[in-house]
C-alpha cells in the first residue's frame, strides 16, 4: 500500500483484531485513536509500534465518540466482539459525522446484506474464512 | 394490533400484559431460555427464544406482519440494529428503541428509529416538572411509571382558557379525566369549556408528559 497521507484514524475495539490494526496503521504513521471499555486490552498495543491515543470507554455512548473527536477523523473501523456495537458505530460516523471511509468486522453473514442497504461496508470474518477453506478445498481436490 | 417485543425482565411481562388487556397480539423475542420459559408460562403470548438481531430469528417471530415492534434490551446497539432490521428488510413502520444514553434518543431517530426514548430523561424531565412549578402536583404514576396522573391548575396565563376541550387538540394517549370548578367536579365531555382557576385531573405517557403541561399551561418544561 502506497502510503499517499497521513490518516486520521479510530480504531473502536481493541482485542485481537483491534489492536493488530492499530499497531499497524499507527506504525505506518497514520494518527491512531484506539477505543476500548476495558483498559486492560490496551495491553495489546505494542509500545514499538503504536504511537496513537488509547481511550477507555464505551464506543455507543456519543460523548465517548465526541472525545475521541470522530468529527475530524477520516476513517472509522469498527472492530469490536460485538458486530451490533460495530454497526451503530459506523453508522453514527457515517450519517452523523460524514466519516469519509467507515467499515465494520462482523461474523454473521445473515448482516452483510443488511450492512449495504445501511451503506456501511462490511467485513464478514465468517464469509472470508469460508471461502478461503473451500478455495483450498477445491484446489486440493484437483491434484 | 400485533405487536413484537423483544426484551425480558418485569419491563417486557408488563408492557405485554397491558397490551393484552387492549386486545393485542404480542410476541416476545428473548435471547434467555430460562426467561422464555418463564414468560410462555406467565402469558399468552408466543414466545419466541434467540438472537433478535438475528434476521433469521425476526424471520421466525414473523416480524414482517407486526403493526410495531419495541426494542427494550439493555443494550443500545441491539436495540438500534433490531429496530433497523424490523424496518428495511421486514418493513414495519412503527419502531420504537430503548436507549440508555440520552444523546442516542436524537441519534437514533436520524437513523430511521420511530421512537427512542431514554429512562434517564424522562425521569430527569419528571424532577424538573415537580420542582419547577407549583401549580402542577404529580398525583401518582400507576404501572411503573407507564402513566401519570397529574394535578394541574389553570392559571390567567394558560392558552386554552375559554377554549372547549376539543378545541385544545391535545395529543394521543393523554386524558382530561376531571376538572375541579370551585368544589363542584365536572367530567368533561368535548364540548366543555376550560376556565381560569380550574384544576385538571390530567393522565397522560411519560412520552406526551412534558408537551401536554406546556400546551396547558404555555409554560417551557
Amino acid at each position: 500500500m502506497t502510503k499517499a497521507e497521513n490518516l486520521y484514524i479510530i480504531v473502536i475495539g481493541c482485542g485481537r483484531l483491534g489492536s493488530f490494526l492499530a499497531n499497524r496503521l499507527s506504525n505506518e504513521g497514520n494518527s491512531v485513536v484506539v477505543i476500548d471499555v476495558n483498559s486492560n486490552a490496551f495491553n495489546m498495543l505494542s509500545a514499538d509500534q503504536f504511537s496513537g491515543f488509547k481511550i477507555e470507554g464505551d464506543a455507543t455512548e456519543l460523548a465517548v465518540l465526541k472525545q475521541a473527536k470522530i468529527d475530524k477523523a477520516d476513517v472509522v473501523i469498527g472492530a469490536t466482539h460485538d458486530e451490533n456495537v460495530n454497526i451503530m458505530t459506523a453508522q453514527i460516523a457515517r450519517k452523523k459525522f460524514n466519516v469519509a471511509k467507515v467499515f465494520v468486522r462482523i461474523l454473521d453473514p445473515n448482516k452483510e446484506s443488511f450492512c449495504k442497504i445501511l451503506g456501511i461496508e462490511s467485513i464478514c470474518l465468517t464469509s472470508i474464512a469460508a471461502d478461503k477453506m473451500i478455495a483450498a478445498l477445491n484446489e486440493n481436490s484437483n491434484i | 394490533m400485533n405487536i413484537l417485543i423483544i426484551g425480558g425482565g418485569k419491563i417486557a411481562y408488563f408492557l405485554a400484559k397491558a397490551f393484552f388487556a387492549k386486545g393485542y397480539e404480542v410476541t416476545i423475542i428473548n435471547r434467555k431460555k430460562e426467561e422464555c420459559t418463564i414468560l410462555a408460562r406467565q402469558l399468552k403470548a408466543t414466545i419466541v427464544f434467540g438472537d433478535a438481531t438475528n434476521p433469521q430469528v425476526l424471520k421466525d417471530a414473523q416480524t414482517s406482519t407486526m403493526d410495531a415492534v419495541l426494542a427494550i434490551t439493555p443494550n443500545d446497539e441491539d436495540n438500534l440494529v433490531i429496530c433497523q432490521l424490523a424496518r428495511l428488510n421486514f418493513g414495519v413502520e412503527k419502531t420504537l428503541a430503548f436507549v440508555n444514553d440520552p444523546d442516542n434518543e436524537q441519534v437514533f431517530q436520524q437513523l430511521g428509529v420511530t421512537i427512542a426514548f431514554s429512562t434517564t430523561r424522562m425521569i430527569s424531565n419528571l424532577i424538573e416538572q415537580r420542582t419547577g412549578f407549583e401549580d402542577i402536583v404529580n398525583l401518582f404514576s400507576i404501572a411503573e411509571g407507564k402513566v401519570n396522573i397529574t394535578e394541574v391548575v389553570l392559571t390567567k396565563d394558560s392558552p386554552v382558557l375559554g377554549k372547549s376541550l376539543m378545541e385544545t387538540n391535545l395529543p394521543e394517549n393523554c386524558l382530561i379525566a376531571c376538572i375541579l370548578r370551585g368544589n363542584q367536579p365536572v367530567i368533561p365531555r368535548g364540548a366543555t369549556s376550560l376556565c381560569c382557576s380550574d384544576h385538571l385531573v390530567l393522565i397522560t405517557m411519560p412520552q406526551n408528559h412534558g408537551q401536554v403541561l406546556k400546551m396547558l399551561t404555555g409554560s417551557n418544561i
